[in-house]
């Protein structure tokens, strides 16, 4: 035992080496380990310096962010903000009536706390939130828009409406519209009758074949040769019938992978118990098929959202056809001014859409239980 | 059609407008609802384009505030509609609005086939916009230039006339919005941009340099604008052809918005006849004889609309070259008023 | 008893009740179409397709096309163009999508992030404002011709704000030998490949099929192209005053709308190939290294396979998405069917039904062909069950 010393007692602890920890390890653990690796993280690396630095700099560090017209003027080189900033009313509400500007307002604090109520699953009476949303709020939303003159709010024609309200208007009357009718193929689709299952296949099929632009230019121009001499629909409204069309395809597919999903037990469960088609729909099988495919409804609606920016084709303008029409003002005839509002437009849409998809990927997770890694 | 019929009353933002074939039905209608509804252009500055306070302003607006002005003694009391070219014709003849003031050229397969023009508020020709870097003096010397234009327009097919007539190759960018066009011939895409010469110097002022650019002297096309209404109201199209008459006759007589109030006081049988004073000008159309009083002070006269919309003070610094009146070099010659 | 009593009888009159209301509804628009028509004077009938256009198109690859072409020859143009595009963007969206798809489950946390950032940043921005966008990106940079080159200049190969120039190459008579050299590569790979599966299969030894293919497909033709002393001619575009004429041009309207279709829909593609590969058990992948099978081989032969059926559906609805997002190509001058056909042609004759009838069969079969294509593929790998 010469030399040998012993310890009693427990060892002081030793740091741990520097090959397994901290940043370096870190590194080496998520961005070196291997040759490809090291070369795939050193060619991204250079991509990204090449690209990032100039975009911030033309968004943010370089941007004039005050004055006027005559600030962009002088430094084309950044984003010209003040160019949202003189002009963000038109850009919610297009060209309302200011004075009833309060009106929108109110409509969208409501759509904003329906939204939050509806999220929050906790809350309690999420089901009668819900109705409100689905059935009550658009006809509210109706009346306070459009107007009514027994009420004393003065109508505000659908050509004024515009900007971002417009937007909203489409998207969420076209995928209210389009729910009912999405479920209603859906079932059709699969039912045994084989006369309304092909009428609804082919009605499907045809709607998600054809691009939205040509919906929409049908809408246009051959909607008013359809319908008996003298009468007309107006511009918006026919819009939003095309849209809403166009929507429920997509609704009734998302709608008919739920009704797949439900083992087929729970049919036979239902009309085991004597249960009636509507019933043991209504019952059994709706809530529970509706239920699961949350997350593809909320996916349509952010395809819908994104898709609302066509209708500047048919001369509505919505959000992103309010700024093209703005930019053409030549009092704001600066070569930065388009890229800024197309920038503005882009963050906005990126703002909700990435919000909902968010949403739509939780609620997915929720749902999906099962086997993960 | 019971079922689209209840659709259109169940839904919930319908609003149907009928069609018009009694002479003064469309008066009436306008009338009842208290305000005239224009179709007007999607963004063109000078011509119709609303400003940062959503309030629409141009030549051809003026023209229909004119319109108001004659029928409700309020130039305000008008809606306006954008169109784009492609639906301006369906929503005239489906009764969507009452009149169309979109810088529209007056061709005879219009003219027959979608509505009545009434008069011209703007002569306009097409011509070619060149980077003054090119070297290029003439259109004669563009063989094998690109050219931007915008599609869905005549100025399209002109482009294709003139460039085949003359032998000369070519090829053609055809954007859907003149904004696109802008961009796209900023950016280099093209030697050459075509369009109406108002347009051209429209767009202008949205290059990156507007004064490395000219305007070659080529105008290859005829394009008088002028505001249409519907075929078989010709009431309604007196209304709106006299509307225009009147300003340029204002014009003519020197009554503007400043000494309208005077000017009724004048001697001048023609101009007492213009304000109203004397005669019944207006109830030959349906109207307040002083409907043409009304327009002038509340919108005023042609010379005044075209210098606050296109003239050489505003940034399309347009001259008014053939659209001065015909007594000063012109073309412009108003039928009178008696 | 009442009729209503017997489901099969009551499914009877539900289904002669539709069909009554849809006759009744199809009927009344077309009446209502042509009383509309007759009223307004509108031309009906399909006798403008052999009118002359008079509008130029600036690129009409594979058909000849002048002004004095007919209204006709302006839809094959369109449908060429819609055709070219959806196909090459097709393929590139699924080879962008795979690529980031797998990037986003890398080990690498820098790539990874990235392909997050990617696929988060243009799945949430509209396709309209991308296009817009691209169209300018792609312009910008690009020199003007002038600045390249002189007037009169011969030139083989030009990338400049007017599009990608290169030679046209013109086959000698020669050519033809080429290439059938090139369809016999083709033909002998796929005899290789089967000869290489029944050789596996009897006594487990493998055959490099993909360099014994990239020998013949391109190394046969090349070697027969060269023997035969090279006989194919490339004419250069020359130089006139202001661009480049003759040549081959690759316009940057295409390039544009491709890349913002491509970067679009990857980025759906992308999160369609994770979903798929994350659909894969684990398990399969642990059992697949405890067989010693090499990573690559591992994802080739075991993951990609399985992953694939769960990939296909909905990746066919973004190869849809895709052809009927091409209609957007209006926004940036590139001739398409629905820019030069619904658009330019529907304006100069205003035959709206006609026109809009003829649009909606293309996309239609465009859509009907790529389903079919898809399902059959489907069915081919799909699992079968013992």
């Amino acid at each position: 035992m010469a030399g040998g010393r012993i310890y009693s007692g427990d060892l002081p602890d030793q740091p741990a080496p520097m090959a397994t920890e901290g940043p370096v390890a870190w590194l080496r653990d998520n961005m070196f380990n291997g040759v490809f690796n090291t070369v795939l993280t050193i060619l991204m690396g250079l991509l990204l310096l090449w690209m990032v630095p100039p975009a911030l700099n033309w968004l943010v560090f370089n941007a004039n962010w005050t004055g006027g017209a005559e600030a962009c003027r002088v430094n084309p080189d950044g984003a010209c903000w003040p160019f949202v900033s003189a002009r963000w009313e038109q850009f919610l509400y297009g060209f309302y009536e200011k004075s009833e500007y309060w009106r929108v307002n109110i409509l969208l604090a409501v759509l904003a706390v329906g939204i939050v109520l509806l999220v929050f699953e906790k809350m309690p009476g999420r089901k009668y939130i819900a109705f409100f949303m689905l059935f009550i709020y658009p006809i509210m939303a109706f009346i306070l828009l459009y107007g009514n003159e027994k009420l004393g709010l003065p109508i505000v024609d659908t050509p004024q409406w515009g900007g971002f309200m417009l937007t909203l208007v489409i998207a969420l009357s076209g995928i209210v519209a389009s729910l009912p009718l999405g479920i209603l193929l859906a079932l059709g689709r699969r039912s045994k009758m084989p006369i309304i299952s092909l009428l609804s296949t082919i009605f499907i099929e045809f709607w998600r074949g054809i691009p939205l632009v040509a919906v929409l230019f049908m809408a246009t121009i051959m909607f008013p040769l359809f319908l008996p001499p003298g009468m007309s629909f107006d511009q918006l409204l026919r819009a939003i019938i095309g849209v809403a069309l166009f929507a429920s395809a997509y609704m009734a597919e998302v709608v008919r992978g739920g009704l797949q999903a439900i083992p087929k037990g729970q049919y036979e469960g239902a009309m085991a118990l004597g249960l009636p088609y509507p019933k043991m729909m209504r019952l059994i099988v709706l809530p529970q098929a509706l239920k699961i495919v949350i997350p593809g409804i909320v996916n349509t609606f952010i395809g819908l959202f994104k898709d609302t920016t066509l209708v500047l084709i048919i001369a509505l303008f919505d959000l992103l056809g309010i700024v093209q029409a703005s930019i053409a003002d030549p009092n704001w005839s600066i070569r930065s001014v388009p890229y800024s509002g197309y920038a503005f437009v882009a963050i906005v849409f990126w703002i909700c859409c990435y919000a909902m998809a968010r949403y739509s990927r939780y609620m997915e997770a929720k749902l999906h239980t099962g086997h993960k890694r | 059609m019971q079922l689209t019929k209840s659709i259109a009353a169940a839904a919930v933002l319908a609003a149907s407008v009928g069609t018009a074939h009694a002479a003064s039905e469309t008066l009436d209608a306008v009338k009842a609802k208290g305000f005239v509804q224009c179709g007007v252009s999607q963004g063109l500055p000078g011509f119709s384009n609303p400003d940062d306070q959503g309030k629409w302003t141009g030549l051809d607006v003026d023209f229909c505030r004119g319109m108001a002005a004659a029928i409700f003694g309020d130039a305000e009391a008008v809606k306006f509609t954008p169109l784009s070219a492609k639906v301006r014709f369906t929503a005239l003849t489906s009764g969507e609005i009452d009149v169309l003031a979109r810088n529209t050229t007056w061709t005879q397969t219009r003219d027959t086939d979608f509505g009545e023009f009434v008069g011209v508020n703007y002569y306009d020709g097409q011509g070619f916009m060149v980077p003054k870097a090119l070297g290029v003096a003439s259109a004669l010397e563009l063989d094998g230039a690109a050219v931007c234009t915008n599609t869905g327009t005549t100025t399209e097919l002109n482009v294709a006339d003139f460039f085949r007539a003359n032998n000369l190759n070519y090829t053609v960018v055809a954007f859907e919005k003149a904004d696109e066009v802008v961009a796209a011939y900023d950016a280099g895409r093209c030697d050459v941009y075509t369009t109406d010469r108002s347009g051209l110097a429209a767009q202008r002022t949205k290059l990156s340099k507007p004064d490395d650019h000219v305007v070659l002297p080529e105008i290859i096309s005829k394009e008088p604008l002028g505001p249409l209404v519907r075929h078989g109201d010709s009431g309604w199209g007196d209304i709106a052809r006299w509307s225009l008459n009147c300003m340029i006759n204002a014009e003519e007589l020197g009554v503007n918005s400043g000494n309208a109030a005077e000017m009724a006081k004048s001697d001048n049988p023609g101009i007492k006849r213009m304000m109203g004073t004397e005669g019944d000008m207006g109830s030959k159309l349906g109207l307040d004889n002083s409907f043409c009083s009304n327009i002038i002070s509340s919108v005023g006269n042609y010379a005044e609309s075209y210098d606050r919309n296109v003239g050489p003070d505003t940034p399309l610094k347009l001259d008014r070259g053939v659209n001065a009146l015909w007594s000063q070099g012109g073309i412009l010659y108003a039928a009178p008023m008696r | 008893m009442a009729i209503w009593r017997d489901p099969d009888k009551r499914a009877v009159i539900y289904q002669v009740l539709v069909v009554a209301v849809l006759a009744w509804f199809v009927w009344s628009i077309i009446s209502n179409t042509a009383t509309n028509m007759e009223q307004r004077g509108l031309a009906s009938g399909f006798d403008f397709l052999s009118t002359g256009a008079g509008f130029g198109i600036i690129t009409t690859p594979f058909i000849p096309y002048t002004e004095e072409s007919s209204y006709f020859t302006v839809f094959l143009v369109g449908l060429v163009n819609t055709i070219i595009v959806a196909a090459v963007g097709c393929f590139l969206a699924l080879i962008l999508g795979f690529i980031i798809g797998v990037a986003r489950l890398s080990s690498n946390w820098l790539i990874q992030k990235v392909a997050t950032f990617y696929i988060e940043l243009f799945r949430n921005v509209p396709l309209l404002l991308q296009i817009l966008f691209w169209y300018s990106a792609v312009l910008k940079p690009l020199p003007g011709p002038r600045d390249l080159h002189e007037a009169g200049d011969k030139v083989f190969l030009s990338l400049n704000n007017r599009g990608l120039i290169f030679a046209e190459p013109i086959g000698q008579e020669a050519m033809s030998t080429v290439w059938w050299a090139l369809f016999a590569g083709i033909v002998l790979t796929f005899i290789v490949r089967a000869l290489a599966k029944v050789r596996q299969a009897k006594t487990g030894k493998q055959f490099p099929v993909f360099y014994a293919g990239l020998g013949l497909i391109i190394l046969m033709p090349l070697v027969v192209y060269f023997a035969l002393g090279r006989p194919m001619d490339f004419e250069p575009a020359e130089m006139s005053r202001f661009a480049l004429r003759g040549g081959v041009t690759i316009i940057p309207e295409f390039v544009a709308l491709l890349l913002a279709l491509v970067i679009y829909t990857a980025a759906f593609i992308a999160e369609i190939v994770r979903a798929g590969i994350q659909a894969v058990s684990h398990g399969q992948t642990e059992a697949a290294s405890a067989l010693g099978v090499k990573p690559n081989h591992r994802m080739r032969l075991v993951i990609v396979p399985q992953a694939m059926r769960v990939i296909v559906p909905p990746l066919t609805s973004q190869f849809l998405n895709l052809t009927k997002n091409s209609s957007l190509a209006t926004a940036i001058a590139y001739p398409d069917l629905f820019s030069v056909f619904a658009g330019t042609t529907l304006n100069q004759t205003g035959q709206a039904v006609e026109i809009m009838a003829m649009t909606l069969a293309v996309y239609l079969t465009l859509s009907l062909l790529t389903s079919g294509f898809m399902n059959w593929y489907n069915s081919r790998i799909a699992l079968v069950e013992r």
